[in-house]
């Protein structure tokens, strides 16, 4: 259906499920328990997970296909980021535009930037995307502030042209809409102590993810999607068999920007402001871990990565040392200052010690990332020969033999 | 003619950085083939390593001071640290003083011990696999490292003086025949770029004129060869881990005075001593040292008032700039070798 194979089908179906019923699913705590702060389902969190959901299908069409390790993705995000304001700011705060504006934009930079950087491979490649973005960020902060707003950044102003919208009425903030639909409309459902959510811009973005991971999967499955995995395994027997690389590297790097252009305009969409902060290579950086720790080169993985960093960026910086107590009281008094003093490093600010170690493990121990692992669970209980929907296979094979 | 010596000057002290932690980068790249991206946080942990003398060192204990007394007529509590105990009062502010000095001596073993630790613990298990699996395991690494500093540390900077003896400035104009006061030069500045040129000989002496260097050269050249031979290449190559790793340390250790330390002043630097190996060519020691302190002094260079009029922003990307254009122009950068990383 929809010219996918049946696994391919339910994936989808399954992703469509799981993005619709996020607001129940994500919030399985009621609000009143001691639980309730493990609760994802609040709007700028789901938009997060959506929005970098697709940065990372649109990572991975890269690397992990490719094999390309670009650590510059960001520029293209906060390219797009900048696009989608300005579009906001002189056009219209419909979001259509802004958006539409934003992959152009990714689109073209990331094929003038992928010209330049695919000419070489390897660490090369991966130095120059990073010089590349590196530059884009050093410039919005300094000598491109007219155009990005500087260390300021951008915001929508009341005296902003917007030559298709209608005078504001006075005291009116120029919001981001979608033909009138605010994008901060929220409909709060309450069933017993449960409260769900739902957001007007989360599902806009959600249905932009879900079109992005059905592409995906088409890109996955054509023989455009093959090839790529070709040059991954090998550049140079493909080459003697007569085929340029370049053209499809190229292809997947524009493309990979374009969907990274997407998520920095919907980022604007959802929050309506662009800085150059969006483009440091720390950005590029997580988009590389969302991917691995989810599973390169698997169609769900780098979703699930992205899922998994923004929840405990979001949720797992916020245990404190209280909480902790909260949680060891039934111990004795001693063992729960032991087990609160060992635990405390890892929770609240120091989240980022957690992810690292648990990134470490992922590449150490599962370089298939966490689809990986779920593999490996299922096979060890539902017998070994059972194939997995998703897993393209290859993706622990080296970049390039000799 | 005086405002580009002085930016030459001021490029020396970065340039000297860059290519320190640009030749430990390089060490461990042709020696053992793997892209560290932990070095950043190798020179930071150095750079902590001061930290940490420096506060041991002003560990105190409250002793009542019957000489002293406040306003009731008590005597007053006084802190004294330890070290006065063992040297001596003038003696004791004496170390005290020269904290980031001494701890040079500390952090070559400490560094050393990291460094064959991060080896033997992790990187081996690395050789085999792609160089984007070692790229992202040490990046994890740097991210875990930092991390741990941030949680002892602190977020903020901690300022780390240098010895008294170094405070003032040099005035190098005057000992050049220009204008007095024209070109000031800070004294510790000149001692770094004199300790990163010593560190650099050393190990570029060591490398030649030891045996050890000769073996480990041949190893570079064919590790298998040299294997062969009946030589135990590896656990050479471990050590060469753990120099590369007290390079950046001592880096670190020295660079305190200049920047105050923080838990991320490796990435910073990390970002652009890779854009310093890749421009000196990927595996040349020499290059990735001659190419650290000229992208150093391009950089200030850059930074020039008249430059800045030319072409504004120019010193925040010039760096960049410089690698795009050789990598594009010369693939093996200044002096790569052939067949180092080319897939």
């Amino acid at each position: 259906m929809l010219g996918l194979e049946k696994s391919d089908f339910r994936l989808l179906l399954l992703v469509i499920v799981l993005t619709l019923f996020a607001p129940f699913l994500l919030n399985p705590f009621p609000v009143d328990s001691t639980m309730a702060q493990f609760n994802a389902g609040y709007p700028d969190l789901m938009q997060r997970f959506v929005i970098f959901g697709i940065f990372a299908i649109g990572f991975n069409i890269l690397f992990g296909l490719t094999g390309y390790l670009s650590f510059g993705h960001a520029a293209f995000l906060g390219a797009g980021s900048y696009a989608a304001i300005w579009m906001m700011k002189l056009l219209t705060m419909n979001v259509i535009p802004a958006i539409v504006l934003s992959i152009v934009v990714a689109g073209l930079f990331s094929l003038a930037v992928g010209f330049v950087s695919l000419r070489r491979s390897g660490i090369y490649f991966s130095i120059l995307t990073l010089a590349f973005a590196q530059m884009s960020y050093s410039l919005a902060y300094s000598v491109l502030t007219p155009i990005t707003g500087g260390e300021t950044g951008l915001q929508p102003k009341i005296d902003d042209p917007r030559i298709l919208d209608s005078v504001l009425a006075v005291g009116q903030q120029a919001r981001a809409n979608l033909f009138g639909l605010d994008m901060s409309t929220s409909h709060d459902l309450i069933v017993g102590g449960w409260a769900f959510t739902f957001n007007a811009g989360y599902y806009v973005a959600a249905l932009l993810m879900v079109i992005s991971f059905y592409i995906s999967i088409r890109i996955f499955r054509s023989p455009f999607g093959l090839m790529l995995r070709a040059i991954k395994s090998n550049q140079n027997r493909l080459g003697y068999t007569g085929v340029s690389a370049r053209p499809y590297t190229l292809a997947a790097f524009v493309i990979s920007g374009m969907y990274a252009g997407l998520a920095g305009g919907l980022m604007v969409a959802m929050d309506t402001q662009a800085g150059a902060e969006r483009m440091f290579w720390t950005a590029s950086g997580e988009v590389v871990l969302m991917t691995i720790l989810g599973g390169a080169g698997t169609l769900i993985g780098p979703v699930l990565g992205a899922g998994m960093i923004k929840y405990m960026e979001n949720i797992v910086s916020k245990i404190n040392s209280t909480v902790l107590e909260g949680w060891f009281a039934w111990m004795p008094e001693i063992i729960q200052d032991v087990v609160v003093a060992v635990v405390y490093p890892f929770v609240g600010k120091g989240w980022h010690l957690t992810l690292g170690l648990v990134f470490m493990l992922v590449v150490i121990f599962l370089p298939g990332g966490l689809m990986e692992g779920f593999r490996r669970i299922s096979d060890r209980f539902f017998g070994g020969s059972r194939k997995t929907d998703n897993s393209t296979g290859g993706t622990t094979a080296p970049t390039a033999a000799e | 003619m005086e405002a580009i010596v002085l930016q030459v000057l001021n490029g020396l002290d970065k340039g000297s950085a860059y290519a320190l932690i640009a030749l430990g980068l390089t060490l461990i790249f042709g020696t053992l083939g793997v892209v560290n991206f932990a070095h950043g946080a190798l020179f930071m942990i150095g750079a902590f390593c001061a930290v940490t003398l420096s506060r041991l060192l002003t560990l105190s204990h409250i002793v009542i001071d019957e000489t002293q007394k406040d306003f009731l007529g008590n005597a007053r509590k006084v802190e004294v640290p330890y070290i006065y105990d063992i040297f001596g009062e003038a003696a004791g502010n004496v170390i005290i003083d020269w904290a980031v000095p001494i701890s040079i001596i500390v952090a070559i073993p400490v560094m050393m011990a990291i460094g064959v630790a991060i080896e033997r613990g992790l990187i081996k298990h690395f050789y085999k696999r792609p160089h984007a699996d070692q790229i992202l395991v040490t990046f994890g690494l740097a991210i875990v490292l930092q991390e741990i500093i941030k949680y002892f540390y602190g977020a903020n900077p901690i300022p780390t003086p240098a010895p008294d003896a170094f405070r003032g400035s040099f005035d190098f104009g005057a000992a050049l025949g220009f204008d007095p006061n024209v070109i000031i030069y800070p004294y510790w500045r000149l001692v770094y770029f004199g300790f990163a040129a010593i560190i650099i000989s050393a190990v570029f002496a060591f490398l030649q004129f030891t045996t050890f260097g000769m073996v480990v050269r041949a190893g570079m050249a064919d590790r298998e060869t040299v294997g062969l031979l009946g030589i135990n290449i590896d656990r050479r190559f471990t050590i060469m881990f753990g120099l590369a790793a007290a390079v950046a340390g001592l880096a670190g250790v020295m660079y305190t005075p200049i920047n105050s330390p923080n838990y991320h002043m490796g990435m910073d630097f990390l970002v652009l001593s890779f854009v310093v190996v890749v421009v000196g060519g990927m595996g040349s020691l020499v290059g990735a040292v001659l190419a650290g302190f000229l992208l150093g002094i391009l950089e200030s260079i850059a930074s020039m008032g008249a430059v800045l009029a030319v072409l504004p922003g120019i010193n925040q990307i010039i760096l960049y700039l410089v690698a795009i254009i050789i990598l594009l122009t010369r693939p093996r950068g200044l002096m790569g070798r052939a067949g180092v990383m080319e897939d």
